[in-house]
């Protein structure tokens, strides 16, 4: 019962509500999608803790998508021990660079006077979460390994299931506590991403790759 | 030819007292908000002076502007290849230090204070966290303070003079400024457009007016680096940047924009400049010594039935036509040559120029006498006499060339011998002819120069077509529709976040 409601209840109210809270947020709030940053305020201390975090958490994020989408290829490459040793040290020591930057990120949030103007309830429910998820990641890592195989064999078959809408959570049952806490904090930054500044991470320009410099709308003809 | 229409603008800082008047309108019309607190949409800096934000015209460290890489023209900021790997911290972005603090005072102890020996005081207290603050700068800190070791030493111009031109700048006996009013641009190659990475700022098709999309904007702040005369802001309370909007909804109705309204010296001027869109690339391409030139032959005649045809092919009006003939600002860029643009060396083509100061008269003495000159060399002297010297002007207005510069200095020279011979007569017509002549002027065009300098009316000054946009907007939306909501544009309180 409880498994069903941890594991399948609320992973799939997170994405609903990810899904349509971004949604009518970006169609009747679109003013309030924004990163937010507070550079202008801080710099310095910023750069260490939002360069780490940002790139140690993009590169941990891939991994765990890769491992979603080709688990076995992630098997197959750690048929050799070696590469297996190359790929947990890069997850990890990735995990280690978010760890210092997100917790940089929220000493500076509470010591700096001005960045402590703009910080909301949110901000800091988020940032907790976002230690957790990431503290939590290492100690799984760490203590049972090893994480890019398990998570191929047990983790990507339930994460799949849940998408395919037949959930399969006995896939995950036998997890110990620990891993299924990152599981649990992880389906919460879902839930999180749409009431939060995460919603940067939706918006990311990448539309500028294609449009031509200069943007010129002309009253009658629309956009041109 | 793709010929567009754009409201154009004209400082002549002969004539500017540095009242202020100016922010002091724009700030209450517009940024006397949360978060917008600090921004000065309009200030009025104290040349030489390090400005504000400190040193913006110091392109090594904020990465303002256009630069010719590898015979392209591209941002020296970012490109689209290289704007990823800034975006979580950017190196060049100004900080709050760089502007300053707003701070308010706390008027309330005057009267609550407690009964005591002192008189209460109202103590500074920061706009931003509320706390006590010690104030040590705001936005024109550097007012009047020509000369100062803080402020004009180090001014970025200063680079182009030589140590014994910078010793006679700054040394007591010899001290010299002007002011300079500054506002957005509306550039015709805006670099903070072309470096938004959401797509947020655009320039309008019908005026040229540039602004940021609230709703788009994304709070990424390249625009704040990229513009090299630093005119957006960011918003540290809403997350969005913002910007001089040039009162847009004034300028549509065919009123000047409150800064331009409010000027108390008569130093603005506003009027329609048609520009070719098609040229602005190849402008941006040309070497710094032609940036001048290369700026005005992207405006085009509007007397030229070539131009006019492509201008109605891009929907300009007839009025807005009829007002690009009666333009002050054309008449002082093209036609006279003596309004230029600041800095054309960041190649974005700005819509705003200034007439140089002339300085004060600087004729040779006798026994305390001031001597009206009697040759044309006389005239003249003072270029070279001044104390403000020709290289400082020339890395202001003409990308490091004297020439231009120069040239408009000459002219306004010229034209004040001429006026002083024809008015009081102590100066012989025929060497005030000869001055008017050498500086490519006619006493025609002197008169005219001196009409729109001196005698300018309301009219004069602002030639603005009204845009009628309430009559575009209802083409698109039913008015009745509009009836019980709002006012015009945004109708949601700029809170920042969910």
């Amino acid at each position: 019962m409880l498994t069903n409601f941890l594991f399948v209840g609320f992973p799939y109210v997170a994405l609903v509500l990810a899904i349509v809270v971004s949604i009518l947020r970006f169609t009747w709030r679109p003013f309030s999608y924004s990163s937010l940053s507070s550079q202008f305020l801080e710099t310095e201390s910023l750069f260490w803790g939002s360069s780490l975090w940002h790139w140690g958490i993009l590169w941990v994020l891939s991994g765990h998508l890769f491992a979603f989408f080709l688990p076995e290829a992630i098997l197959a490459w750690n048929a050799r021990p070696l590469r297996l040793y190359l790929l947990e040290i890069t997850g990890l020591s990735m995990a280690l660079l978010a760890l210092v930057g997100v917790v940089a990120l929220i000493v500076r949030r509470f010591t700096d006077r001005r960045v402590k103007v703009v910080t909301s309830p949110l901000d800091v429910v988020l940032l907790a979460v976002l230690l957790y998820q990431v503290a939590s990641g290492i100690d799984v890592a760490i203590r049972y390994r090893w994480g890019s195989a398990w998570f191929s064999t047990n983790a990507a078959p339930y994460l799949w299931s849940l998408l395919k809408l037949a959930p399969r959570p006995e896939l995950i049952a036998p997890l110990p506590w620990m891993v299924k806490l990152h599981f649990l904090s992880g389906f919460l930054v879902i839930l999180l991403l749409p009431f939060t500044r995460l919603v940067h991470f939706l918006v990311v320009p990448i539309f500028y790759y294609w449009r031509r410099p200069q943007v010129v709308i002309w009253n009658r003809r629309g956009l041109r | 030819m793709d010929i567009r229409s754009q409201v154009a603008m004209v400082f002549h800082l002969d004539k500017c007292i540095g009242c202020h008047t100016c922010s002091i309108a724009c700030k209450n019309v517009w940024t006397d908000r949360k978060g917008a607190d600090y921004m000065w949409w309009n200030n009025v800096e104290t040349k030489p002076g390090t400005g504000y934000p400190t040193q913006w015209e110091n392109q090594e460290e904020y990465k303002g502007g256009w630069v010719v890489k590898d015979g392209k023209l591209q941002l020296r900021l970012t490109s689209k290849g290289k704007f990823l790997q800034k975006i979580f911290h950017q190196p060049s972005l100004p900080t709050m230090d760089e502007y300053y603090e707003p701070w308010t005072y706390r008027y309330e102890d005057l009267f609550n204070g407690p009964e005591q020996d002192d008189q209460p005081t109202a103590i500074p207290v920061s706009k931003v966290t509320g706390q006590y603050i010690d104030i040590e700068a705001g936005p024109n800190w550097d007012d009047d303070l020509g000369g100062s070791p803080l402020y004009a030493r180090n001014d970025v111009n200063l680079s182009a003079l030589s140590e014994e031109q910078r010793l006679q700048l700054l040394s007591i006996e010899t001290l010299v400024m002007f002011y300079l009013p500054r506002i957005c641009n509306h550039c015709a190659n805006p670099a903070c457009v072309a470096a938004c990475p959401s797509g947020a700022i655009y320039k309008r098709g019908e005026d040229g007016i540039v602004l940021i999309n609230q709703n788009v904007c994304r709070g990424w702040r390249y625009c704040v680096s990229a513009c090299p005369y630093k005119k957006v802001f960011y918003n540290w309370s809403t997350g969005k940047s913002e910007k001089c909007l040039l009162c847009y909804p004034r300028v549509e109705t065919g009123q000047a924009p409150a800064c331009f309204h409010s000027c108390v010296g008569r130093i603005r001027y506003m009027g329609v400049l048609l520009y070719d869109a098609d040229k602005i690339e190849a402008a941006g391409l040309k070497p710094d010594s032609e940036l001048v030139t290369a700026h005005r032959d992207l405006l085009a005649d509007p007397n030229d039935p070539a131009v006019i045809e492509s201008a109605r092919k891009n929907g300009v009006t007839e009025q807005v036509l009829q007002s690009a003939r009666k333009s002050p600002v054309y008449r002082f860029v093209k036609d006279w040559g003596l309004a230029l643009a600041p800095h054309p060396e960041y190649r974005t083509f700005p819509s705003l120029f200034y007439v140089p100061a002339l300085g004060p008269v600087t004729y040779s003495m006798e026994n305390g006498v001031a001597l009206n000159p009697t040759s044309t060399e006389e005239i003249f002297a003072p270029l070279d006499q001044a104390r403000l010297p020709m290289s400082y002007l020339a890395s202001l207005f003409g990308a490091g060339q004297e020439a231009p510069v120069r040239y408009a200095m000459k002219k306004m020279l010229a034209i004040r011998t001429w006026k002083r011979a024809t008015e009081v007569g102590d100066v012989d017509l025929k060497v005030a002819l000869a001055g008017l002549r050498e500086a490519d002027c006619d006493p025609e065009q002197a008169e005219a120069i001196y009409r729109l300098t001196s005698l300018c009316s309301f009219e004069d000054r602002f030639v603005i077509p009204a845009s009628h946009r309430e009559q575009a907007v209802e083409v698109l939306t039913n008015p009745l529709e509009r009836k019980g909501a709002a006012g015009f544009g945004f109708r949601e309180a700029p809170q920042r976040g969910f």
